[in-house]
């Protein structure tokens, strides 16, 4: 059975039917009867150890337009709380008769785990510090159709790069597209094995930002600072911080990017956060959709038509 | 497959296709009274060549320019769990969409009839047309379902071994409908 866990297993052949399934599944948003017969019959589980707004919502309406039964679950009010085990609770969703586990859990490594005790597919919605690849596919879905292209494209990453998993999968997945990004972090906020990445790594944000196509500004993930990391909110949103005045510096068709829940005022500005050249609420739409493709070419023919087997 | 060998040979060239489109866009203008309320729907890839090579004849035989566009039938169809997910293609409505018209589905291969099932359920979530037609290039027989062209290019009777293969200029480079038989030596 093959599953979507990590943006780096998908073969840019992979990506790219991802990609263009989503751009023709973007025409059935627009009508009025938004829904599809194709994973009748299907049942998708939604397991949220970690509080998400959008990405639950978002594979939840995914799987809904796509005619699937969704079941949700969340740590918070459920056995989890008695102290089950992830193993325990696989094997009661397995017993339920689940084809797809889409799972989002604090510990990296957790789909992965959960892939070798069940037998339908795992989508991986961000586990801990490690992928978040669906977030990936719709950021690189927002920049083609922006931008009208992947490759050559010059992407920044900038901000917390430590604890987020949409850089890690965003550098992955963009890499096999055959763009150029650039993460850019203070060094505390970068990982050890940064250097082992496809990409560039650079300090200073104002030397990136005008050769830049797509600037994606990550939220600072305080929940997950045990240790200073920086100074001071307001010396990292002085240094790291996307303002009107570094907003400025970018050429004309670039775009600003971010994943979301953004912090506003800290990593970016609210001014350039709604701006028109900004693709934040752009992102939440392209994410259902995306997210439609994934489970679509997972669960719909006999056998996944996507994805890496975990 | 070294065990099996293709034989093939046209039935239909270039100029034979030609004519059949040419009587199929005199059929539907004279069966809907002159294509006032019509809408062609063509299902990807070649379907929706064909619908446009028909609206172009309308265009030139009455200078009416009747909508023309395409309907993707891959989330409807009913083998989807025969074979891995597949590729989708385009649906594109025109502007004015499909209620209170009549639409034409354009198919190049009628067969079981199980496409056009999946296309009249397609059509179901994107209007209400007023009433639905059927046109095809080839209609090779071996019905599955209760289902009939209204336009037919050609009548081809085969057997379930053999295939039948379109190619159109405008995605294979060349107008000629193959009809292949495979045979197990």
């Amino acid at each position: 059975m093959r599953h979507l866990i990590s943006a780096g297993e998908l073969s840019r052949d992979d990506a790219l039917l991802v990609l263009d399934t989503a751009e023709e599944l973007a025409r059935v948003s627009d009508r009025s009867i938004k829904k599809l017969p194709t994973l009748r019959g299907r049942t998708v589980v939604n397991l949220f150890y970690e509080d998400s707004t959008r990405t639950r919502i978002s594979f939840e309406a995914a799987a809904k337009r796509l005619s699937a039964d969704v079941i949700n679950f969340s740590a918070k009010g459920s056995s989890v709380s008695k102290g089950e085990s992830l193993k325990d609770t696989a094997l009661t969703l397995e017993a339920m008769g689940a084809d797809a586990v889409v799972i989002r859990h604090g510990a990296s490594g957790a789909p992965h785990r959960l892939a070798t005790w069940v037998r339908g597919s795992v989508v991986n919605a961000g586990d801990g510090t490690h992928e978040h690849p669906t977030q990936a596919l719709l950021d690189a879905y927002s920049m083609r159709r922006r931008l009208g292209r992947l490759e050559g494209l010059k992407v920044a990453v900038v901000g917390d790069v430590l604890h987020s998993r949409v850089a890690r999968s965003n550098v992955l997945l963009l890499h096999t597209l055959g763009a150029e990004v650039t993460l850019v972090a203070p060094p505390t906020l970068l990982p050890v094995s940064v250097e082992t990445w496809p990409c560039q790594v650079s300090y200073d944000l104002d030397a990136v930002l005008p050769k830049a196509d797509v600037v994606m500004m990550l939220r600072v993930q305080l929940e997950r600072m045990n240790a200073s990391y920086f100074p001071s909110a307001r010396e990292y949103s002085r240094r790291y911080g996307l303002d009107r005045d570094r907003f400025a510096r970018l050429h004309d068709d670039a775009i600003v990017m971010h994943p979301g829940p953004m912090n506003r005022g800290m990593e970016i500005s609210a001014e350039v956060a709604d701006s028109p050249r900004s693709t934040i609420v752009e992102q939440v739409g392209n994410g259902v959709t995306v997210r439609m493709a994934v489970l679509y070419l997972l669960l719909g023919g006999s056998e996944p038509a996507i994805g890496g087997t975990a | 497959m070294s065990d099996v060998q293709n034989q093939a040979h046209a039935v239909l060239e270039g100029p034979d296709i030609h004519r059949a489109l040419t009587r199929i866009a005199h059929e539907i203008l004279e069966r809907t009274k002159g294509a006032e309320s019509v809408v062609l729907l063509g299902i990807p890839t070649r379907g929706a060549t064909l619908a446009r090579r028909l609206a172009d004849r309308i265009a030139q035989f009455e200078g009416l320019k009747v909508p023309v566009g395409s309907l993707d039938i891959t989330m409807y169809r009913d083998d989807l769990r025969l074979r891995p997910a597949r590729p989708l293609g385009r649906t594109e409505l025109p502007p004015d969409g499909i209620d209170g018209r009549t639409v034409v589905l354009v198919d190049d291969v009628l067969y079981s009839g199980r496409t056009v099932r999946a296309a009249l359920d397609a059509l179901n979530d994107v209007g209400r047309p007023r009433a639905v037609q059927l046109a095809t290039l080839v209609d090779r027989g071996h019905r599955e379902l209760p289902i009939r062209a209204d336009y037919v290019g050609k009548n081809l009777p085969t057997s379930k071994a053999e295939k039948v293969k379109v190619y159109l200029e405008e995605t294979d480079g060349r107008d000629a409908v193959l009809l292949i038989k495979e045979e197990a030596r």
